[in-house]
């Protein structure tokens, strides 16, 4: 068990991952350098080196192989962590999903980097819309303490022997990775009393002989399909309670959809990710001008909290989502798509707005912010709701 | 006794690891090297499998030939997989978290698993000195998706990606030298063996498994559909293939070379090659030629053999 102590400390939210990751006593390590990622890895390298952490830090040749390895580490029962970005993710896609389709409990930091090309190492969420349906749980940080939080929260999801899924913490490269913010961190008693240790059933080893990855015939892959549809939804209640059992051990709350000011508020802006502090900020100042503004957070994105999104935004005229992705070729950002599916057909259901911005780290600031919600309100108004917005095009 | 069970078929584990049922060809001579491979290391073995032949016929859900621990993932990934179940299987055994116990981590793969797509994964994991032993059953093609052809396909070899035409002779290019390659890698034992010669085999894998780090084992594995031959002489093939020198057996044992078995007579190459179908339309040059390549690669390992 790790030596890293309790305590507020200011550090780099990379830093403060691997120490969580570090806390939470894994076993196998498998690491690739990548940007934005590359400081959560070489922060764990260095753990394991100084001996403050009993694990097989594995430096493989290829994302594909980080993905592979953590498939074998989980395979034998092994608590297992990896972490990414961008093309590293693509690389792995192939083994990624497959993860997720023979329930291999793992946990992964994937610190959110646009894909080439052009070649960017900088940061939206081109990267994880990728992998959307690959099965896994998803859901997004967005400051430090979450991000070191998260860690925790993950693996409890991960092995729950009701959900064995692996768990993505997603976490805006650079915008996150790289600074240095105020994070909490937790004691030993309180980890082992919220993270029980891993125990696998049916893990391979000679005493219980088992196969895994079998191949199907159609007359049994839907019926595998389903399986894997009923143990995601399935997986619901077990991270909401993860959630709920942490707020309770640190006083720090989580929800999957999280809101700000809603109650009273005519519109919302809709945001995943870091966007979520500048939006709050935002939101006080159009307040102060009168505007009913609110904010409503995606943190969990698989599962997709169906319900309580429909409730967080019943009674709203029109929704602002915003985006840091393109889905080419449709109507516009894979979040905006999922909202309106979500909405479609629901009795007074808002107008959805959408704009995509930010890409590739372009700065949003707080004066944009406040162009694409007064922007949007009219948009939302005059029935201009069609397709998305490519908020600060050049040209 | 264990000892001497590689040299009386009587004496070797009765218990069969990989079950009959399966859904293999007639005469397929990898999956006898898969069930050999398993008498030789025993129940406590964990195995990493990639995509292909032997991953189809043995495990269509819900049924399964497999009574050891067995995973597959992917096809290319194989030697990765198994650096995580051995990652993991040492973590935990050192912190307690699992009893100690001696396991064999096996990863296997066809030709097109090990020589082309699983190239990257494979040297990653010899590199990184795993304790595990990776057994190339090779076929010389592309068989599980009807014998394409692989960098392990031998030259003048006809295949449905390499067919022999009026301008071409098949495969045009030159075996890729996976042991060689293995070799490299600087890991304490690497070693070719055959299914004809089965007390061999068992051997080698039992010595490979005993070895502290990486092992590589290339299996050269008659497969009568893709070479298109009888499937009763499955066997007579791969001895022809040694006893002509076109697939020599040898030991490298910590960078040391050894010939395993060197044929009294050497036959001529053109009794290996004339029968097969995936041959026959090479000229007696063409044979010729092979057999001249096949001769300076013999002698090299004879060479080697020698401490020259």
């Amino acid at each position: 068990m790790s030596e890293i102590g309790k305590g507020r400390k200011g550090i780099e939210v990379s830093i403060a991952m691997a120490d969580a990751v570090a806390q939470a006593d894994v076993d196998v390590i498998a690491a690739y350098p990548i940007t934005p990622q590359t400081h959560i890895v070489e922060h764990l390298a260095d753990i394991v080196a100084n001996g403050e952490l009993d694990a097989e830090f594995v430096p493989v040749e290829s994302e594909h192989s980080a993905m592979s390895v953590c498939c074998g580490s989980a395979a034998v029962g092994a608590r297992t962590f990896t972490s990414t970005s961008s093309q590293g993710l693509a690389l792995m896609s192939e083994i990624f999903i497959i993860a997720a389709a023979m329930r291999l409990p793992m946990v992964m930091a994937l610190a959110n980097r646009s894909l080439s090309s052009p070649l960017s190492i900088w940061n939206d969420h081109t990267d994880v819309m990728m992998v959307r349906d690959a099965g896994w749980i998803h859901f997004f940080v967005e400051n430090g303490q979450e991000a070191y939080d998260g860690i925790f929260n993950a693996f409890r999801m991960s092995e729950d022997p009701g959900v064995m899924l692996p768990v993505a913490v997603n976490l805006d490269g650079f915008i996150m990775t790289h600074m240095v913010e105020p994070v909490e961190y937790v004691d030993g008693e309180l980890i082992k009393k919220y993270l029980p240790e891993f125990k696998m059933k049916n893990a391979l080893h000679p005493d219980n002989p088992v196969s895994m990855g079998c191949f199907a015939m159609p007359e049994i892959y839907t019926e595998a399909q389903m399986s894997r549809e009923v143990g995601i939804k399935d997986a619901y209640p077990t991270i909401v309670k993860a959630w709920d059992e942490w707020g309770a051990l640190t006083g720090r709350h989580y929800k999957p959809i999280e809101t700000y000011r809603t109650d009273d508020a005519d519109y919302c802006i809709i945001t995943m990710g870091s966007f979520g502090e500048t939006a709050m900020e935002v939101a006080d100042m159009l307040r102060e001008e009168g505007e009913k503004v609110g904010v409503v957070k995606i943190r969990l994105w698989r599962p997709f909290p169906m319900e309580e999104f429909r409730k967080s935004v019943l009674g709203k005229k029109y929704l602002i989502v915003l985006d840091r992705a393109i889905s080419f070729g449709s109507q516009g950002g894979p979040v905006a798509m999922e909202l309106r599916s979500a909405l479609y057909g629901q009795k007074d259901a808002p107008v959805v707005v959408n704009y995509v911005a930010g890409l590739a780290g372009r700065d949003v600031s707080r004066k944009d912010f406040r162009n694409i919600i007064l922007e949007g309100k009219k948009k939302a108004v005059s029935g201009h709701t069609d397709g998305f917005t490519l908020y600060g095009l050049r040209g | 006794m264990d000892k001497y069970s590689v040299y009386s078929a009587r004496l070797v584990d009765q218990t069969e690891y990989m079950a009959p049922g399966h859904r293999a060809c007639q005469g397929c001579a990898e999956v006898l090297a898969v069930r050999l491979i398993l008498k030789a290391l025993g129940r406590d073995t964990i195995m990493a499998m990639s995509t292909g032949c032997m991953e189809i016929i043995s495990s269509p859900l819900p049924l399964t030939s497999w009574r050891i621990p067995w995973i597959h993932n992917a096809f290319e990934n194989s030697s990765a997989v198994v650096s995580g179940c051995e990652s993991g299987m040492k973590a935990m055994m050192r912190k307690g978290r699992i009893p100690q116990k001696k396991i064999n981590f096996v990863a296997m793969g066809g030709d097109g698993a090990t020589a082309d797509i699983g190239m990257g994964p494979l040297s990653g994991a010899l590199e990184r000195g795993h304790d595990f032993l990776y057994v190339c059953l090779d076929n010389e093609a592309y068989m599980n998706t009807g014998i394409q052809r692989s960098s392990s396909t031998p030259y003048g070899a006809s295949t449905t990606t390499s067919p022999a035409g009026k301008k071409s002779i098949g495969q045009h290019t030159q075996k890729k030298n996976m042991a060689q390659i293995a070799v490299a890698h600087n890991i304490p034992y690497v070693a070719t063996a055959c299914t004809s010669y089965p007390f061999d085999l068992m051997e080698k894998a039992k010595r490979a498994a005993e070895m502290n780090g990486a092992a590589y084992l290339h299996v050269l594995s008659v497969c009568p559909t893709g070479w298109r031959i009888p499937p009763e002489e499955a066997i007579k093939y791969g001895r022809l293939a040694v006893e002509s020198g076109m697939f020599p057996l040898y030991e490298v044992v910590n960078g040391k070379y050894s010939l395993s078995y060197k044929p009294p007579v050497m036959i001529p190459v053109k009794e290996y090659l004339a029968a097969q179908g995936r041959y026959r339309h090479l000229t007696d040059t063409d044979l010729h030629k092979i057999e001249e390549m096949a001769m300076q690669e013999y002698q090299r390992i004879v060479r080697l053999s020698e401490g020259d």
